[in-house]
């Protein structure tokens, strides 16, 4: 098979002598660091590390959910699981997935900056990760919360008695972590690009991470005050969820849905930017459209604050308003769908090679794409009367999100892996862990849109024993999905060590993140880049590479 | 444009006079970068003040609308001179603060320092004031979940004769008014607290001369964020205090 | 991309770049004059929304208390937060600010507003 892959000679490289990984040594030179690469090995190791306390709770899921009977769990139990799941992956693992990790490592360097606007902020935004993730151990540890991931009231704030307050706390932490990495990168993309980077200079991937930025300074903070008030209500009683006081519970969930649907656009806008950067590499082409695909991202962005109530169509909110809102969702579908037309038009005629980010983007295209066109079905009023709080539901965010997003992050994570670490991973396992994943992908999620179908609701620890075979399809595809995830942990570390060396540009890719060596100087670059090329010019590298020697070490 | 003529082109002497000021961070490339970068910074932070208060007052909006009766009442147990007396010192205040911004620019320090201690002293007044209230509505029975009564309301207030007392069912929701009240000018009681810490130990700097040396950006951001608090507040007034006070 | 040695470390973008370099917006200083008048319209428009609250308005009385804290609250982003001599970017990220507030406020209302209409 063929490949764009082309390492230097591996009986001479070597790493680069200085690099911002060895510039300084010790965990203080770590901890109390401003450089944003290394604020994003931080982030990396940390959210790997929440992952997969999230994966063990779906595993929990997953087993619990093989029989009809609630015999693995109690009922309580179950709820609490699956309430961990959903907090643990939203909050501190997809929200801060590509953004906290490759975003802070490449955005700088992308637009051209020595780092971020303000390092100091980046740091405390990591530091504001870790203590809602503590906050968030403290609460499985002591009991547990059961609400669902979406703390809806009155549930959360009048019947029952788990730890409602410290998750809630937990997310408000966590959301202000979100909150100063957005307002960064807008600072950051705004003023520090350098000179000749125009907005139209810039990869599409800066572009989906500035639209992502928009909607996590402008709808975390409602999520902000929305759990401050179910503290409130919980501690001292002040009613305003309350109907016997006199408060509108609904009104909770318009205020959480606020945030929680451009949410889910906060979580999928920086995998498409991956997306754009890794199939215009594989497939030697620029994207097509570059502008239409940089306006959808806005587009997406501003379009997402218009849209939330869909979340809410049985919930008593008013007819008009739930087809004003119906009407709003289907506009916003459509630019995330120009987004995969113009991807599938930057393959066409295009030198595709299939390596392991490849397959992972291939993953993308096609599951995400049914998971919008689900979200489609739902968004239409007569359908999702149907539809919702079943299990449809759940196959369709986890289509877009782990189909979607978790692939992308994955498709990053090795796009960039060479960049960050200096290191190639290695081929072979990691192309068998992509197709492992896709597998068990489609073996855990698509049963799930049937059962849905059918009528089997969601958060329920038992089902009727005619669901069992779709359910017990899931769990098998579970597993497999599970060691599609658990071998790339594995052969990553492995790489570290082990990994041939990568050069700065293994992929012969356009970008300026890849003019300068791997893993890359504390100031990223030697001299300021003077940009005079426009994003994805492969004219222009191959120009370049022609009259170059490439050195390392 | 041909790179050699950039690199030939000469600083501006201004520029030459502040080459490397102690204050300015690696990263950016100028004073003036910086400068710009940390105002755009304080903005955004704004923003989600914004729709952090936009919360409350969408919950307010809704609830004012249900039960309009009941936040009249509420609204009239306030004492309007307080309400009336909280603004003006917060006005002034903000005043005082961009008087401050002004002394930095021009560099003069000792009214900076003068300016920012007023203000400190308007922002400390507001908090008495505030805590005044406060205590006044413990003493009433109006705080929610602690010693909530709905007595006063079935009966005839003595300072709005014209005011029909309430049913029960809807003297009950004057704990809603309550409640917002106190979350409200809690929340922005907290970011005036915090205001004012912060805001000293930006004049302990200034006292050392931190800001009269050209590196404004900190008085000038702190500024902003005063001055959003203030309006937090503008918004509040009249909808708290100036329900229907005309009966 | 070329990279060249900066001969002198700071330097303003150059506006034969074009439209690549991010604007830069002079700072102007405003005076302690327009604060006071400013300030004094505050003082004035505070006096007057108390005022007009004791007048039987109706339905105008809230319309009217929101109006003029409206304008207090433009007084100060104008003149003491310098919005009006501050660059674009800072007046559209204000202006998107108000927006986003505003889509909370009034789709939520269209809610409740409508809850009670016909039979629906």
């Amino acid at each position: 098979m063929s490949t764009i892959v082309s390492l230097p000679d591996q009986s001479t490289a070597r790493l680069p002598k200085v690099s911002y990984l060895n510039k300084e040594y010790g965990l203080k030179s770590w901890l109390l660091t401003g450089d944003h690469k290394r604020i994003a090995v931080l982030y990396m190791i940390s959210i790997t590390f929440f992952f997969f306390i999230g994966g063990a709770m779906a595993a929990l899921i997953r087993l619990q959910l093989l029989t009809p009977y609630s015999d693995l769990l109690a009922e309580d139990t179950y709820n609490k699981v699956f309430t961990a799941h959903g907090l643990i992956m939203v909050f501190f693992f997809l929200v801060p997935s590509v953004p906290a990790t490759i975003g802070n490592f490449l955005i700088p360097i992308m637009v051209g900056a020595k780092d971020l606007a303000f390092p100091k902020i980046n740091l405390l935004s990591w530091y504001l990760y870790v203590a809602a993730g503590i906050m968030m151990l403290c609460v499985l540890t002591f009991g547990g919360v059961d609400t669902g991931w979406t703390f809806t009231t009155p549930l959360s704030t009048h019947y029952l008695n788990t730890n409602v307050v410290t998750a809630g706390l937990a997310v408000f932490v966590a959301g202000f972590s979100s909150i100063f990495t957005g307002l960064n990168f807008i600072v950051t993309i705004h003023r520090m690009r350098a000179p000749g980077m125009t907005w139209f200079r810039l990869p599409l991937f800066v572009w989906s991470h500035y639209a992502a930025s928009i909607l996590m300074v402008l709808g975390t903070p409602v999520l902000a005050i929305t759990l401050v008030l179910v503290v409130l209500e919980r501690t001292i009683g002040i009613g305003v969820f309350d109907p016997t006081k006199g408060g509108d519970p609904l009104l909770f969930q318009h205020l959480f849905w606020f945030y929680s649907h451009p949410a889910v656009y906060i979580m999928i806008l920086p995998g498409m930017g991956v997306i754009s950067e890794v199939i215009s590499t594989f497939s030697r082409k620029r994207v097509f459209g570059y502008t239409a695909v940089a306006f959808s991202s806005v587009a997406i962005a501003v379009f997402g604050f218009f849209v939330w109530a869909h979340h809410m169509f049985i919930m008593g909110i008013s007819n008009y308003s739930a087809l004003v809102f119906s009407l709003l969702t289907m506009l916003v579908a459509v630019p995330s769908a120009i987004k995969i037309f113009n991807w599938a038009a930057t393959l066409y005629k295009g030198s595709i090679t299939f390596e392991t980010p490849m397959l992972y983007a291939f993953g993308f295209l096609g599951l995400f794409t049914i998971g919008g066109l689900t979200g489609v079905f739902l968004g239409s009023l007569g359908m999702d009367i149907h539809l919702t709080e079943t299990y449809f539901i759940v196959a369709h965010f986890h289509f877009v999100m782990v189909g979607g997003m978790l692939m992308a992050y994955l498709a990053g994570v090795h796009f960039w892996w060479p960049k960050i670490t200096g290191r190639m991973y290695p081929e072979g396992v990691s192309r068998l862990a992509a197709v492992t994943t896709f597998i068990g992908f489609v073996l855990t999620f698509f049963p799930q849109f049937v059962l849905g179908y059918l009528g089997m609701p969601r958060r329920y620890a038992a089902y009727p024993p005619e669901f069992q075979v779709l359910n017990v399809f899931s769990s098998a595809g579970a597993t497999v999905l599970g060691i599609g995830y658990l071998l790339p942990l594995l052969y990553l570390t492995w790489s570290l060590k082990y990994g041939k060396i990568a050069g700065p540009n293994p992929w012969q890719a356009t970008g300026l993140e890849w003019q300068i060596q791997s893993p890359p100087l504390t100031e990223n670059f030697e001299k300021t880049p003077i940009v005079t090329h426009e994003a994805y010019d492969y004219e222009w590298l191959a120009n370049k590479t022609k009259n170059e020697v490439t050195t390392v070490g | 444009m041909d790179s050699h003529a950039i690199a030939a082109q000469t600083a501006e002497p201004a520029q030459l006079e502040h080459e490397h000021p102690a204050f300015l961070r690696h990263h950016f490339e100028n004073v003036a970068q910086q400068r710009e970068a940390a105002t755009f910074g304080m903005w955004l932070f704004l923003l989600t003040e914004i729709m952090f208060f936009g919360g409350l007052f969408c919950a307010y909006l809704i609830f004012r609308n249900w039960y309009y009766p009941a936040f009249v009442a509420g609204s009239h147990t306030l004492h309007i001179w307080a309400g009336t007396l909280n603004t003006t010192l917060l006005i002034i205040s903000s005043f005082t603060m961009a008087m401050a911004v002004h002394a930095a620019e021009v560099r003069h320090r000792t009214p900076l320092l003068r300016w920012m201690i007023i203000t400190i002293v308007l922002g400390c007044g507001f908090l008495c004031v505030k805590a005044y209230e406060w205590h006044d509505e413990w003493v009433n029975h109006h705080v929610p979940g602690l010693n909530f009564s709905i007595r006063e309301f079935t009966h005839t207030n003595p300072a709005y004769p014209a005011d029909k007392p309430l049913a029960p069912d809807m003297a009950e929701k004057t704990q809603i008014y309550y409640s917002l009240y106190f979350v409200m000018t809690g929340m922005h009681a907290l970011h005036m607290i915090i205001g004012v810490g912060l805001l000293t130990i930006l004049l302990i700097r200034a006292r050392a001369g931190a800001f009269t040396n050209g590196h404004i950006a900190p008085v000038e951001n702190f500024g902003l964020y005063w001055h959003f608090v203030d309006i937090v507040w503008i918004f509040l007034f009249p909808l708290l205090y100036l329900i229907s006070r005309h009966q | 991309m070329e990279q060249h040695p900066q001969e002198h470390h700071h330097h303003f973008p150059h506006p034969e770049m074009g439209a690549s370099e991010p604007t830069h917006t002079p700072f102007r200083i405003v005076s302690p004059k327009t604060y006071l008048l400013i300030g004094g319209c505050l003082l004035v428009l505070t006096a007057a929304t108390t005022a007009i609250s004791y007048v039987e308005l109706g339905v105008f009385n809230a319309v009217v208390a929101i109006a003029i804290a409206c304008i207090k609250a433009s007084l100060v982003v104008l003149f003491f937060m310098h919005i009006k001599y501050s660059s674009k970017l800072t007046k559209l990220t204000v202006a998107s600010g108000i927006f986003t507030f505003l889509v909370l406020i009034t789709m939520t209302m269209t809610d409740y507003a409508s809850r009670a209409w016909g039979r629906w």
